[in-house]
């Protein structure tokens, strides 16, 4: 067998407080390959802590724990802060969820895109530029060479959140970590952004790993599906097979989404169970 | 009867040469105890009229009549009770540093409604949380249970009308679900009247009986939820806006 891109087992992640330590992961498992993988919940559920995991964003107090997180089989568990920063960006990237808090308001497009590249690759700035340029007429914005030298005001949520994909792709990272990449943007605009992710990360052979509460839209974009809750894994299956779902938490999480086609009276409620919580977490490896 | 009657409405911010048209000759009326649904992308100018039939924007033209009263510069206290507004984001529309009783009752006093203490009781129990929140601060409450308190503010001066600006769209699906499906048992035992804005079709294809359809400002077309579902859009927009949301949901 290949060994994955990124191999995580029994991953805790631990916020210590006065009376019980609160834990916000409890024991998740996975494996990630070239493939796309959503993980879902609501918020707390652990989902974003799960990613941040990943890229040791975890400040102190924050605990991270685990048997094992490789990437590459490289321990990224316990590798200096200094290779860290060259896996950040370079190995795996992270799409924040808001454009308009994640790009620096007091620089250029151009300018933050090719620091972001000449970061972690030995470019010149004029080829800098010019690479920025192409990247950016990937993610189809129209008028690049314009677009370079705005300020992240001057630019729509939609336009914010490709630029972010364009940058977090310019120094061609093998894993792209998207937390909720879309929940700020229309519906309309919300397609087109997708799309465009799926293209560039399909044609670049890497590993995604989508986290939104949005079970219909993972299940559209992904082929293997993590729901979470309390922070640990309920339920893996494939996204065609969504439907045959049987844990409780995934069918309310489906059933309580208003559909246009299928109306109903009332909304299904989750009637959240205690035991859900305790359960141990399921293994999403493969 | 109707509830609301907006004639040639137009919104506009700035002057001279910065002038930005926000929203462009809107008409519609909507029954009392009706949903009435605006949809549209961003920067449509859909929040834009709800904020001009409250009075938070002040550059209108055009004729308002909003329950049995014509608007103009100024408003009675009796409008500010009979048409309330809930926000879209229920982190940034509640005082941080007042305690939920604060909050209710401080718009009775306002309004002058007598017997606040037993109405505060009431009110939390409408929108399902119960008295045992009544002193708690915004940040002891989740996103789901401060849109309740949200809502129990805009139904605490008797309000006839609701305006609704995105009220879940700051929430997840199964919180989302819990709000709408107060929302729908407020209004059938209210009889209450409301105008939701969303860019969510599903969610305003839940609530909605008729829809509106916004692009750029203008209305570009307002159908039956019925004739929505069955897809029968006459407007290229629209027909965009459906398919879209049809694809990220099934």
């Amino acid at each position: 067998m290949i060994e994955p891109l990124l191999n995580v087992e029994n991953l805790w992640v631990r916020f210590p407080s006065r009376n019980a330590d609160f834990d916000a992961v409890r024991g998740v498992s996975f494996t990630l390959g070239q493939e796309r993988l959503g993980i879902v919940g609501e918020s707390g559920s652990g989902k974003s802590l799960t990613g941040r995991a990943l890229l040791r964003l975890i400040q102190s107090p924050g605990i991270v724990e685990a048997d094992r997180m490789t990437l590459h089989g490289e321990n990224i568990l316990h590798a200096s802060e200094a290779r860290m920063r060259q896996l950040r960006g370079g190995q795996i990237s992270m799409i924040m969820q808001d454009p308009k808090f994640s790009l620096n308001p007091v620089m250029s497009v151009g300018q933050q895109m090719s620091e972001a590249l000449r970061a972690h690759k030995k470019v010149s700035k004029s080829q800098a530029r010019i690479q920025t340029i192409k990247m950016l007429d990937e993610v189809a914005i129209r008028d690049p060479e314009r677009v370079f030298d705005l300020f992240p005001h001057e630019v729509s949520g939609g336009m914010g959140q490709r630029i972010m994909i364009a940058m977090m792709l310019l120094p061609n990272p093998k894993i792209l970590i998207a937390d909720e990449p879309t929940s700020a943007l229309d519906v309309s605009v919300q397609i087109q952004v997708l799309d465009i992710m799926d293209k560039l990360v399909r044609d670049r052979g890497m590993g995604l790993i989508f986290i939104s509460h949005d079970l219909n839209l993972v299940a559209k974009f992904c082929d293997r599906i993590i729901i979470m809750y309390a922070g640990r894994i309920v339920e893996t299956c494939k996204a065609s097979e969504l439907r045959q779902a049987k844990h409780p938490y995934t069918l309310g999480l489906l059933n309580s989404v208003p559909n246009l086609e299928h109306p109903r009276d009332r909304l299904d409620v989750l009637k959240r169970d205690p035991a859900w919580r305790d359960a141990p977490s399921v293994s999403a490896c493969q | 009867m109707t509830a609301i009657s907006v004639q040639n409405m137009n919104v506009w911010f700035g002057t001279g040469a910065l002038r930005a048209d926000a929203v462009l000759d809107v008409s519609f009326d909507v029954n009392e105890g009706e949903i009435f649904g605006l949809v549209g992308e961003s920067g449509s100018g859909k929040s834009t009229i709800l904020r001009a039939m409250v009075g938070l924007v002040p550059t209108w033209s055009g004729t308002m009549q909003i329950a049995g009263e014509t608007l103009g510069k100024k408003r009675s206290q009796a409008f500010f009770g009979n048409v309330q507004m809930v926000f879209q984001d229920p982190y940034a529309s509640l005082h941080p540093r007042h305690t939920v009783d604060r909050v209710l009752s401080e718009v009775m006093r306002l309004h002058g409604i007598a017997d606040v203490d037993e109405r505060i009781v009431q009110l939390l129990d409408d929108v399902g949380l119960g008295a045992g929140f009544r002193f708690r601060y915004p940040h002891q409450l989740s996103g789901g249970q401060r849109q309740r308190v949200a809502i129990a503010r805009a139904l605490a001066p008797k309000p006839t009308i609701l305006l609704l600006d995105e009220p879940t769209s700051a929430l997840d699906v199964s919180v989302q679900a819990e709000i709408l499906n107060l929302l729908a048992d407020l209004q059938q035992s209210q009889g209450l009247t409301y105008i939701m804005v969303s860019h969510d079709l599903g969610v305003v294809g839940h609530l909605c009986k008729r829809i509106a359809v916004m692009k750029d400002g203008e209305f570009v077309e307002v159908l039956s939820v019925e004739a929505m579902r069955r897809l029968e859009a006459s407007h290229a927009y629209t027909k965009h806006l459906l398919a879209s949301s049809i694809q990220s949901v099934s």
